[in-house]
């Protein structure tokens, strides 16, 4: 039977070509459009640790005065004055542990042509590697004396090793950065989780390529870099020495195993707090303990823009389904006719009924596999645009398949009425008047 | 031209005739409210910003020995204006829209701390001698800076220079001292005050506020002697010379500090990174707009070619009765008129609704209310206009047809 119905859908949108083509092309603009802003929304919004996310916290205290301060309404600050970080870091109470802060390190190529050029620089402490799950080509991390002992030991990118030394194994030889000597002890694979969770609220960097220079914090603050973005919350007379300042510079993440493990850390926290306060440091008890995935929405990661062209491309994939309804309905109310024949030669409701969706169906296969190509279009458009998530703007085959459904079901609703109304139409009176 | 009619015929047709309002009342709401967002954006693209935007060109110099920066920059100026075309060359810590911000809260009372509560968060920009000509400020109220408060005022470790004279945009001034010149007037964070000597039109922050335009023009500007917090060489030319100075800027400077980092811009370049999202997501919605309204239209074109086919033989009788090609005309115009007004009351309904809904999640601002009659009447027109090919066939069909059996 399927083949019969089949090659009636066939017939009958042959006749009218001009209204089949503006079905198709409507629901495909629809879909089209659609699969573009939702892909780039899946892009933005995804985990950068699929594997790892679960178990990573990010802990937050809040130093400020209690100048506009209102109890369980006012959030703690985004990153931690030096004092409380490495408190919290050698406290040791997460399985893993470490804090970090984002600087512009300044590489001085081996070659003395070349002229001297910036690359993302992440100043941090020894557990980073491995609480991330940053996977090395050469060599390893550093240590924890290492931090300590202010050692100058860097390790870099891929995409930075391939630069300075043709990607051979660098382990062991020397770089240049900021005028001061690192050994390298570890090349990283390529490493760049979108977004860069790590970085937020530290600097503004959130996708495209990873970080290029990873340093000890201690031997780089030595040798006086500076955090990208620091935050004062009293008055500064020296903003050289931050560790002295009253300023906040520093994230930190911790690995925490279990649900217990989670509870544990955020007393402990607490207790923390409430020791600083006694001590006269501290005046407000908040602290936070987010997930990864609970304070990338807390930073609002993903741009409202991408949310609200989502929003504006459903409604007009609303629309699209909408006028598909229309002019399917306009199409078959005009074959009442060929229907009461039908029925009067002995088709059944189920038959018709069957007949007008595999119609539907195939408007729909046809408007989704050009609403993909339309949607191939517009990832290419997105490409192009200046933003540092737009490289990486590609369908995946989950969206691909997405793409057929939304296309299948939009055009079955779409069909639903036609189709209906067509089967129960009385035979008789359409064979009279007409 | 009589109503009734009309709508006892919609009423035979129920289903196309809710199909054609629901299709208008959703474009309606959809286009309100993408207008409405586009027209924000084109409102962020074109702030205005009083400084020479054409003749800038921007330098920065990064990772040079901050120690010898008192004497490095003179030098540096110096090679730049020797380079042809050149009319102004200052130093600047940070320019407008190039997201390096350096920002301080400051209060009216002299025991204003950095936590309190009464604060106005405003951009610090700090300027080299001369930098006020380079960038082409516009002086409104009092005086630019002397040589003695450009030679007299330093930074160092500190995060606020020395100096207790300040320059303010003509928004600062409006916050600070609303309906009152701000001329003599101080601003204080404990223990640093300084005095407003001058009033400029107004010029961008590193950063754009959204949803908040006001914001985005709190800049305040303060001299200071060579230092190494100014990395930005500021150059003004005539705008045909830009590229070659930019150029040579950057080889000079090169040349000059070789272990450092130099990169270079056109004011102009800068701006149009800046807003190149912004850019790309208009041209978007313009598109999306645009392919929506023409889906309408279809839409429309073909419900109502359906509608026409189907009663031929009633438009037969009406001519064969005396109406005219212009009643039929009128007729199908009317029609679509009145669908149109119940879809785009609907729509406007729904505009709204949508419209209080981002407001509530998405930090957008209110929709002004004229974009409600806007959208309307954008709807009235494209329903009128796609009507008008399906009731001019409609027009076309002779009296004749009601004498043939159907």
């Amino acid at each position: 039977m399927l083949g019969y119905y089949l090659d009636l859908a066939v017939r009958s949108l042959k006749r009218n070509k001009i209204l089949t083509a503006l079905m198709i092309m409507t629901l495909a603009l629809g879909i089209g459009a659609s699969i573009t802003t939702l892909t780039v929304l899946r892009l933005l919004s995804g985990d950068p640790l699929p594997q790892k996310s679960a178990r990573l916290f990010y802990p937050q205290v809040d130093p400020n005065t209690l100048d506009g301060y209102v109890a369980g309404q006012t959030k703690p600050d985004a990153t931690m004055a030096y004092p409380d970080a490495m408190n919290l870091l050698h406290a040791r109470r997460a399985k893993r542990q470490a804090v970090m802060a984002l600087t512009q390190a300044k590489i001085i190529p081996q070659h003395a042509n070349e002229h001297p050029y910036f690359s993302d620089g992440v100043m941090t402490t020894a557990d980073f590697f491995g609480m991330f799950d940053a996977p090395f080509q050469y060599g390893g991390g550093w240590t924890a004396d290492d931090d300590e002992n202010r050692a100058a030991l860097v390790v870099i990118a891929d995409f930075l090793n391939d630069k300075l030394f043709g990607g051979a194994n660098s382990v062991g030889k020397v770089i240049r950065i900021n005028d001061h000597d690192f050994r390298i002890v570890g090349v990283l694979k390529h490493w760049a989780p979108q977004p860069r969770f790590y970085t937020q609220d530290l600097g503004s960097r959130d996708y495209g390529d990873g970080d290029g220079v990873f340093m000890p914090l201690q031997t780089a603050r030595s040798m006086d870099m500076g955090p990208e973005d620091t935050e004062c919350y009293a008055s500064v007379t020296d903003v050289e020495h931050l560790e002295l300042a009253p300023c906040e510079w520093l994230g930190m993440w911790v690995e925490l195993g279990d649900s217990a493990a989670v509870t544990d850390y955020k007393s402990f926290l607490d207790g923390y707090v409430k020791q600083q306060i006694a001590l006269g440091r501290f005046k407000r008890s908040d602290t936070a303990l987010l997930g990864l995935m609970g304070w990338l929405s807390d930073q609002q990661v993903v741009p409202n823009d991408a949310r609200l062209q989502v929003y504006l491309a459903f409604g007009f994939l609303l629309i699209c389904v909408v006028n598909t309804v229309g002019l399917l309905l306009a199409k078959c109310l005009r074959r009442s006719r060929e229907i009461g024949v039908r029925r009067a030669l002995g088709a059944t409701r189920r038959a018709i009924f069957a007949q007008f969706m595999v119609e539907a169906g195939i408007v729909g296969l046809a408007g989704g596999l050009i609403g993909l190509l339309l949607a191939e279009l517009g990832l290419l458009g997105v490409r192009h645009q200046p933003a540092d998530y737009a490289s990486l703007a590609h369908l995946d085959i989950q969206m691909f398949l997405f793409t057929f459904v939304v296309a299948l079901v939009a055009s079955l609703i779409a069909g639903l009425l036609p189709a209906w109304r067509a089967c129960v139409m009385a035979p008789a009176p359409q064979l009279k008047a007409a | 031209m009589d109503v009734l009619p009309i709508v006892a015929s919609l009423r035979k047709h129920r289903i196309p005739t809710l199909l054609i309002v629901l299709e208008i009342a959703l474009a309606c709401a959809v286009l309100c409210n993408a207008v409405f967002m586009i027209s924000r954006r084109v409102g962020d693209i074109y702030l205005p910003n009083a400084i020479d935007e054409q003749g800038i060109t921007t330098i920065k110099l990064q990772g040079t020995d901050p120690k010898l920066a008192a004497s490095d920059i003179p030098r540096n100026i110096a090679a730049l204006r020797t380079i042809a075309g050149v009319q102004e060359a200052a130093v600047t810590s940070s320019v407008p829209l190039s997201h390096n911000n350096w920002g301080w809260s400051f209060g009216l009372t002299p025991d204003t701390s950095l936590s309190d509560q009464h604060r106005t968060n405003v951009t610090l920009y700090f300027l080299g001698e001369g930098a006020e000509k380079a960038l082409g400020l516009q002086l409104r109220e009092g005086r630019f800076f002397n040589a003695a408060e450009y030679a007299d005022s330093t930074i160092g470790t500190a995060a606020l220079p020395s100096t207790h004279v300040v320059i303010v945009t003509e928004t600062v001034a409006k916050q600070f001292w609303p309906g009152q010149s701000a001329l003599g007037k101080t601003f204080y964070s404990k223990p640093d005050y300084f005095t407003v000597i001058g009033v400029v039109a107004d010029v961008l922050r590193p950063f754009v506020a959204t949803e908040n335009e006001e914001k985005s023009y709190y800049s305040t500007y303060y001299p200071v002697a060579p230092d190494p917090a100014l990395r930005n060489y500021i150059l003004r030319s005539a705008p045909a010379d830009r590229d070659r100075i930019l150029k040579e800027a950057v080889q000079k400077l090169q040349e000059l500090n070789p272990a450092a980092v130099v990169t270079g811009a056109t004011y102009d370049s800068t701006r149009r990174k800046y807003f190149a999202n912004t850019n790309s997501m208009v041209w978007t919605l313009v598109l999306v707009c645009l392919v929506m309204l023409a889906v309408t239209a279809f839409g429309i074109v073909g419900l109502t070619s359906f509608w026409v086919g189907q009663r031929r033989r009633q438009i037969g009788i009406r001519r064969a009765v005396g109406a005219t090609r212009g009643d039929i005309l009128r007729y199908f115009r009317t029609e679509n008129f009145l669908l149109s007004t119940v879809g785009v009351i609907i729509g406007m309904g729904l505009a709204f609704a949508i419209n209080l809904y981002l407001m509530q999640h998405y930090e957008i601002s209110r929709m002004p209310w004229y974009y409600l009659p806007g959208g309307a009447a954008a709807l009235w027109l494209l329903g009128q206009l796609a009507v008008l090919g399906p009731a001019m066939r409609a027009a076309a069909v002779p009296p004749v047809v009601a004498t043939q059996a159907a």
